[in-house]
């Protein structure tokens, strides 16, 4: 392949997104890129799994062994952080939190297989960020009174007073574009590192790089994994207010 | 390529080195989260996971700035969006 999937597959310096092919879409051209490839890739790890945990629960034990722990172990946690930080609100947001979280770590942690990671395109990261910016407006909607959102809107000066709004509405504005840069920049800058060790030092590089693997991928992967849906909750749960339905 | 494009490529080699100066702040910012962080626990010990998860979170909003930093660093050097 001229130029792989595989990010250590290259001989030089290459940590871009590739075409792979491209076909026409109501007369523009459009591309499926190496990124589309590796988010397919870490869909099926997940279906898989999906379709493993749920064989294995539909037969359930009283007594859990084998795999059937380690599903309800990841359950349990993902369950314990959601309602740690949303108290009453957490049944109805942690399908959503447990399914964004579960996806963005296997998409992190995608670089120990080889793979670019998904996250380190901005096409990936924006959406993700986006859908947490149509839920905080839409549970602010659903949850507070509409006097309520014009005096969070005007919210350092009175009401009767909206010359702070246009900063507000910036403000909100631009909760998405840092959430997704965050996630963005981060996995991009683990990416480039690694591709960069690999690229100049090309023999050298063969056992140890594993140990930067470890940090880069892992441990920066699941930070920032559980920043972004711990900002996630902080938001739905600063606009919900206590979570009685107006 | 004439002698315009290497001074845009040279130019933005540098200025790619001066974005990355933004990595000052968010370590600096980061290193008295942390500071502050152990001296909590080290008070209260039985509230690491609490004070653990509430400095992560303000490390990784602090963090941000010197990412845009390097963002643009990366944009001058791979994307080369002056030439």
């Amino acid at each position: 392949m001229e130029h792989g999937i595989l990010l250590s597959g290259g001989s030089e310096v290459d940590f871009m997104i590739h075409g792979v092919f491209k076909y026409s879409f109501f007369g523009q051209d459009v591309w499926i890129t190496t990124t589309h490839v590796c988010v397919l890739i870490v869909m099926l790890i997940l279906i898989g799994f999906c379709i493993a945990a749920n064989r294995c629960m539909a037969r359930a034990g009283e007594v859990p062994g084998g795999f059937q722990n380690v599903i309800e172990l990841i359950v349990e946690k993902l369950d314990g952080m959601v309602s740690s930080s949303m108290g009453p609100a957490a049944p109805r947001f942690a399908n959503y939190i447990g399914t964004i979280f579960i996806f963005i770590l296997m998409s992190n942690i995608s670089g120990l297989l080889g793979l670019r990671p998904p996250t380190a395109d901005y096409g990936v990261t924006l959406p993700l960020a986006l859908i947490t910016f149509f839920m905080i407006r839409y549970n602010k909607w659903k949850y507070q009174k509409p006097l309520t959102i014009w005096k969070d809107y005007c919210s350092p000066l009175p009401p009767w007073l909206p010359i702070w709004v246009p900063i507000n509405v910036i403000s909100n504005v631009a909760v998405p574009i840092s959430l997704s840069l965050r996630l963005f920049a981060n996995v991009l800058s683990g990416t480039a590192m690694m591709a960069l060790i690999y690229g100049l030092l090309r023999w050298f590089a063969t056992i140890w790089p594993a140990a930067l693997h470890v940090y880069f991928d892992l441990f920066s992967g699941a930070i920032q994994t559980y920043v972004f849906c711990m900002l996630t909750m902080t938001y739905i749960s600063n606009e919900i207010g206590d979570g009685t339905r107006r | 390529m004439d002698f315009n494009q290497n001074f845009i490529l040279g130019c933005s080699a540098i200025g790619a080195g001066l974005a990355v100066i933004a990595g000052i702040g968010p370590g600096i910012g980061q290193g008295i989260a942390a500071g502050h962080a152990a001296a909590a626990v080290g008070r209260n010990p039985g509230a690491q996971g609490k004070v653990m998860s509430t400095m992560l979170l303000g490390q990784a909003v602090a963090e941000t700035t010197g990412l845009y930093g390097l963002l643009i660093a990366i944009l001058l050097l791979f994307v080369k969006p002056l030439t």
